[in-house]
């Protein structure tokens, strides 16, 4: 069995969603067609701001439009709206806490663009930018529903935007729910936590080490800030043998950062593994080469759980590339933990 | 349209005195200030405030308010420093004033067009007031962030673009300075101003020549800008920022383009024993209790 494969799921689902809502704008730096709002653009020309390559300008336009009662959706890649313009970000936007939204594609090491176009420390930034809201999309399911959760925020949000063919891996009568995890398996010998991508990644080596008898609490999460979900805590309590984090992302500041400071606040003393990029920058690659060389992937995930058991599972890299997909449990049938 | 158009020279004379005489006299008495940009700006300021803006009425003179939280805290605690300016509307006209360190020159303006309180000086860069040496957006006559430069000239771009798409006639006016032409977002404003078609966007810039580092000229060289500006796709207007009819005038034009007023201007005018300081004019800290009581002198010559 393989997931749903939906291609481009921003794009018509993002013209249906603006339909009944004329104070969205987008605003774009010359990659509409790659951010898929070529057809929004078509469809409400009056309400569509093509910037050009002049992101600062772009920002800060967008807390002038904020200020008027306007909402800017503004699209682009994720390293264009922070890295360049961070002062804009902050300064125009941020601090006046306008209701402006930056949705940015191509998350981390998913683009072969190289260190110029892969946002590795985003989270890690936006996470300490006061007033901001972040959310991560892991599925074609949260691509979809993330928009409703988005629009509801009174203050500035950053998405993290999956495009082109994306797995369909959360059912879609379960949306995106607002800093709630989706509790994906229960287990009580390792709590693996992780977000956007590799959740999909993780989802491959994980019936694998249920079937060694390796006993897992999976959540995968969508709200990186606010991060205050009751359930990830409960989650890392029960976790016997270590906490593993997995994102697509530095290992500093991002997911794994998040929940080493929940883990202190809160006293929980288990070990933490976090997958990520280890403090280096990449190169262009496919997303596939640089999950593997970066030490990002299923593979990665297995040596991370027999760390923290103490011992070998035996699992083949052959059985983790059978492993495409799997069934995954739904977060409504675990409302317990 | 413009309703103080014609009002008498005189009164925008009488604010521009008044804001160097303010301005002037709380350096004295804080041994330190902004003097070279109430100077520079006293004619351009007074023309916007008393002649050029068509701003809504505050009625009485307003108390500069605590300061009570940043704008996150929410609307029952926060306001902007707009509330200076009245009550917003579709005819009316908005200012952004992008140079946050000529915070003690608006004020001083402010005053003078009776709607901040004549004490608010009293609580300039007082620890809790929201009368800061640098304007935040809680500051009067201020609504936005700008202490970060160049970033008004794109705001005030989003607000126009706003105030258009919903056909409101008022326009946005952003108040500049001249060293914010280093900044290269004050280009990607001026070319996104003008392939958005902003006519409603008007910016008056003070063109005085000097940055905190001594004269333009030696520092970053950002002439020529009336062909820059005009190379962007905006209409551009030259003037002697001291000669307030010439302002007025230009501030009348109606053009289809962005349009933005270069007003040439003398960092020391009215107080030439300043041009001792000459490169470095950004701010005045006085040297000595000899400098001060010279400066004490020029200012018993400017109140005669």
């Amino acid at each position: 069995m393989s997931y749903e494969i939906v291609t481009r799921p921003h794009e018509q689902n993002f013209v249906d969603w603006s339909k009944d809502k004329p104070e969205v704008l987008v605003l774009t730096g010359d990659l509409t067609n790659s951010c898929e709002v070529g057809k929004w653009r078509d469809t409400y020309p009056d309400r569509y701001f093509s910037m050009g390559m002049a992101e600062q300008n772009m920002i800060s336009m967008a807390a002038g439009l904020a200020r008027e009662g306007f909402e800017p959706w503004l699209h682009t890649f994720s390293v264009f709206l922070y890295r360049r313009p961070l002062d804009q970000l902050q300064m125009s936007v941020a601090y006046p806490a306008l209701k402006v939204r930056l949705v940015g594609f191509l998350p981390g090491i998913m683009t072969p663009g190289g260190v110029t176009h892969q946002s590795i420390e985003d989270i890690a930034i936006f996470r300490a930018i006061p007033n901001m809201t972040i959310f991560e999309t892991g599925d074609a399911t949260e691509v979809e529903s993330v928009l409703d959760v988005v629009h509801a925020v009174e203050g500035p949000v950053y998405i993290r935007m999956l495009r082109g063919e994306v797995s369909r891996i959360f059912p879609t009568d379960e949306p995106f729910v607002f800093n709630q995890a989706r509790v994906l398996s229960l287990g009580s010998d390792i709590t693996l936590i992780t977000c956007g991508v590799s959740t999909e990644e993780a989802l491959r080596a994980i019936p694998l080490l249920q079937e060694r008898g390796v006993s897992i609490t999976h959540l995968h999460i969508s709200t990186l800030k606010p991060f205050t979900d009751p359930q990830v805590v409960t989650a890392l309590k029960s976790a016997k043998y270590g906490v593993i984090t997995m994102e697509n992302h530095s290992i500093i500041g991002g997911l794994g950062s998040a929940v080493a400071e929940v883990m202190a606040e809160n006293g929980v003393s288990a070990p933490l593994q976090r997958i990520g990029l280890k403090d280096t920058y990449a190169h262009g690659a496919s997303q596939k080469y640089l999950m593997a060389e970066y030490e990002l992937d299923a593979g990665a995930l297995v040596k991370r759980v027999e760390k923290a058991l103490g011992r070998s599972l035996n699992i083949a890299e052959s059985e983790l590339q059978e492993q495409r997909s799997v069934s995954v449990h739904s977060s409504a049938k675990v409302e317990g933990l | 349209m413009i309703e103080n158009a014609s009002g008498p020279i005189d009164e925008i004379e009488r604010v521009a005195s008044g804001i160097r005489r303010r301005v002037l006299a709380h350096t004295l008495s804080n041994n330190g200030g902004y003097l070279s940009q109430a100077c520079s700006a006293a004619e351009l300021l007074a023309s916007l405030y008393a002649g050029i803006l068509k701003l809504s009425p505050v009625g009485q003179p307003i108390d500069a308010p605590l300061f009570l939280g940043v704008p996150s805290v929410g609307p029952d605690l926060y306001q902007t420093g707009a509330k200076f300016h009245g009550e917003k509307g579709p005819d009316y006209d908005r200012l952004i004033s992008s140079p946050a360190h000529y915070a003690l020159v608006i004020y001083a303006a402010l005053i003078e067009i009776g709607r901040l309180r004549e004490d608010g000086l009293d609580h300039f860069n007082k620890d809790g007031s929201t009368v800061e040496m640098i304007g935040g957006e809680h500051s009067p006559g201020f609504e936005t962030t700008t202490g970060s430069l160049a970033q008004a000239l794109s705001q005030g771009g989003g607000i126009a673009l706003a105030r258009k798409i919903r056909k409101e006639n008022g326009r946005t006016w952003v108040f500049m300075s001249d060293g914010e032409f280093q900044e290269g977002q004050t280009y990607e404003a001026l070319q996104a101003a003008a392939f958005h078609q902003l006519s409603n966007l008007k910016a008056i810039v003070d063109v005085n020549g000097s940055q905190s580092d001594g004269l333009m000229t030696s520092i970053m060289n950002i002439e020529p800008l009336p062909a820059r500006v005009e190379a962007f796709g905006w209409e551009v207007s030259v003037v002697d920022g001291h000669d307030i009819q010439a302002i007025l005038n230009a501030a009348a034009r109606t053009t289809t383009k962005p349009h933005m007023i270069l007003c040439y201007t003398d960092p020391v005018r009215g107080l030439p024993i300043l041009a001792e300081r000459a490169p470095l004019l950004h701010y005045v800290r006085f040297k000595s209790k000899e400098e001060h009581a010279r400066y004490e002198i020029a200012y018993q010559e400017m109140v005669k």
